[in-house]
């Protein structure tokens, strides 16, 4: 199973989550943990999800996130897990 | 599993501090093209080199994409082409015939700039190898992509001065040929010591005759990134000072590990070294000076500037070499002046002159780089100034180097617009007494005693 991260960092409002969500439904990335605070109103999550059984490749994940983020006005980044893994495990 | 935290300190690196991979090279051997007639040569080294790098910059980009880290230069070193075009070329233009393929060959593929037309002449000089140095003004002059370099000496040979005399004529007409813009041939040109077989980072790169049929090295970076850490240590001691540089090194050679490891796989060409060296650009704030003045000097070139280097360097390899088994080129700190803010306002603030970045060069990782000097500057200077440097590298046992812009028309307070990575610089003054007859003597420097180090 190849893991890979999404970050949503911008302005707080409602139904950022529901959006980010409806989006990953719909292209087969399920969803596997999610964090998310609010710093000095500052919307901040991070999604551990599986694209194994998406039909999309990654870059298209990756585009259709953008998208779908300066269509809320957030910064939606998709990363393979690999960077943070080696950067901060042994 | 990973935190949030985590997530952020590394976006947070990527996205405010330039972290990034400096760049992933191809080193190329060009051994099998060679051939007595210079066409078919040519049309060999075309030919290879379009096929082994046609993926480069695609794959590139795919893992910039994957991991959302820039990679910032995709590059080709290639076998010292002293070497590759010893049999086939009998004139200046033949030799300047291959330069302008190895051109041809970075503009099709789409790479930045390719390395190695260069000759390693630390003892001797074939026929061959004195017709390349020759035509180095031309090729610079005919080509955009094309780096050069002449290894001039090494601690087990000693120092080719003949060679060195040479060189300082070459760049005083690679200067000449290039001034309508700026005398930018000679930021295309180093001068070695000591050159290391597998270095990823241009202008120096070749691809040595001890390395395989073609290799993947990478040159990782962040200097933005250790000057925020280093900012973290504020008034701390020296101990925690080198744990923090240490520990920060570890995570940018981590990530130029995996970046090269996935490169290796996806282009199927085995992976090299990591090169571990913090290599500025002039946007503000990756900046070698930077992180020197935050540990606590007013300006680089203060007292003190020297054993702060001296830190840095180390303490980058310590953290590094943890993270990478193979960890080769250059590795350590770049201190370039056109290509780091933070030295070009240290010069201009009259703090940082042309003998303290020498000083530097004992503790840095290469030597005097992207210098602008006055365009009047004689040859003979030139070529003290190198065997300075090169006596630094050869005693010392380390890569030392020159790469430096005599910029015609242009003096001491001007300023040189070279663009780009490259950056811009003030011309800086030289020492203006004579060092002619040293220099004319002719012959080597013998090599070193390996004893009595003291």
């Amino acid at each position: 199973m190849e893991k890979a991260i999404i970050t949503v960092v911008g302005k707080d409002q409602v139904g950022i989550i529901a959006k980010v969500c409806v989006f990953l439904a719909e292209h087969d990335v399920n969803i596997l943990d999610i964090s998310q605070t609010i710093l000095q109103g500052y919307f901040n999550m991070m999604m551990i999800v599986d694209a194994t059984q998406s039909a999309d490749q990654f870059g298209e994940l990756i585009q259709g996130l953008e998208a779908l983020g300066e269509e809320i006005g957030v910064t939606i980044k998709l990363q393979h897990e690999d960077i943070f893994n080696k950067m901060h495990r042994l | 599993m990973i935190n949030l935290f985590e997530v952020a300190e590394t976006n947070k690196m990527i996205e405010h501090e330039n972290l990034d991979v400096r760049t992933i090279t191809i080193g190329i051997s060009l051994l099998s093209c060679m051939d007595s007639n210079v066409d078919v040569l040519c049309d060999n080294i075309y030919k290879k080199i379009t096929t082994i790098a046609k993926d480069l910059v695609k794959t590139g980009e795919a893992i910039e994409n994957k991991y959302g880290i820039p990679i910032v230069n995709k590059r080709i070193s290639v076998t010292p082409i002293g070497f590759v075009g010893s049999s086939a070329c009998k004139t200046v233009e033949d030799f300047v015939k291959i330069a302008k393929v190895l051109d041809r060959c970075a503009n099709e593929v789409g790479v930045n700039f390719i390395g190695g037309y260069s000759a390693i002449v630390s003892k001797g000089m074939t026929d061959a190898e004195r017709l390349l140095i020759e035509s180095i003004p031309l090729a610079m002059k005919e080509t955009n992509y094309v780096c050069s370099s002449v290894n001039v000496g090494s601690t087990k040979t000693g120092i080719n001065m003949d060679a060195v005399k040479l060189v300082g004529e070459i760049i005083k007409e690679t200067a000449e040929l290039t001034k309508e813009n700026d005398s930018i041939g000679c930021a295309k040109l180093v001068i070695l010591c000591n050159a290391p077989d597998d270095n990823p980072f241009m202008a120096g790169a070749f691809h040595g005759v001890t390395e395989a049929e073609s290799i993947i090295n990478v040159g990782v970076s962040g200097p933005g990134v250790m000057r925020n850490a280093i900012k973290t240590a504020k008034g701390k001691s020296f101990g925690e000072l080198c744990e923090t540089i240490k520990k920060t090194s570890f995570k940018i050679t981590r990530v130029g590990q995996l970046v090269a490891l996935e490169a290796s796989e996806a282009l199927g060409i085995p992976f090299g070294i990591i090169d571990l060296s913090l290599a500025p650009t002039p946007a503000i704030g990756d900046s070698i000076a930077d992180c020197l003045q935050e540990m606590g000097l007013e300006r680089v070139g203060a007292p003190g500037t020297t054993a702060a280097l001296a830190i840095l360097n180390d303490q980058v390899k310590k953290g590094g070499v943890m993270a990478s088994s193979y960890v080769g080129g250059l590795s350590g700190a770049f201190i370039p002046v056109s290509e780091d803010q933070g030295m070009i306002d240290a010069v201009q603030a009259g703090a940082l002159t042309l003998e303290k970045l020498e000083a530097m060069t004992c503790v840095c990782s290469v030597g005097l780089d992207m210098i602008a000097i006055p365009g009047h500057t004689s040859s003979k200077t030139l070529s003290g100034i190198i065997a300075d440097e090169m006596a630094i590298g050869m005693i010392n046992q380390k890569t030392t180097a020159v790469r430096i812009i005599p910029v015609i028309g242009k003096d001491v307070g001007d300023i040189v617009e070279f663009g780009g990575l490259l950056g811009y610089a003030p011309v800086m003054p030289v020492n203006q007494f004579s060092c002619d007859e040293f220099v004319d003597r002719g012959g080597r420097i013998p090599a070193p005693i390996h004893s009595f180090k003291n």
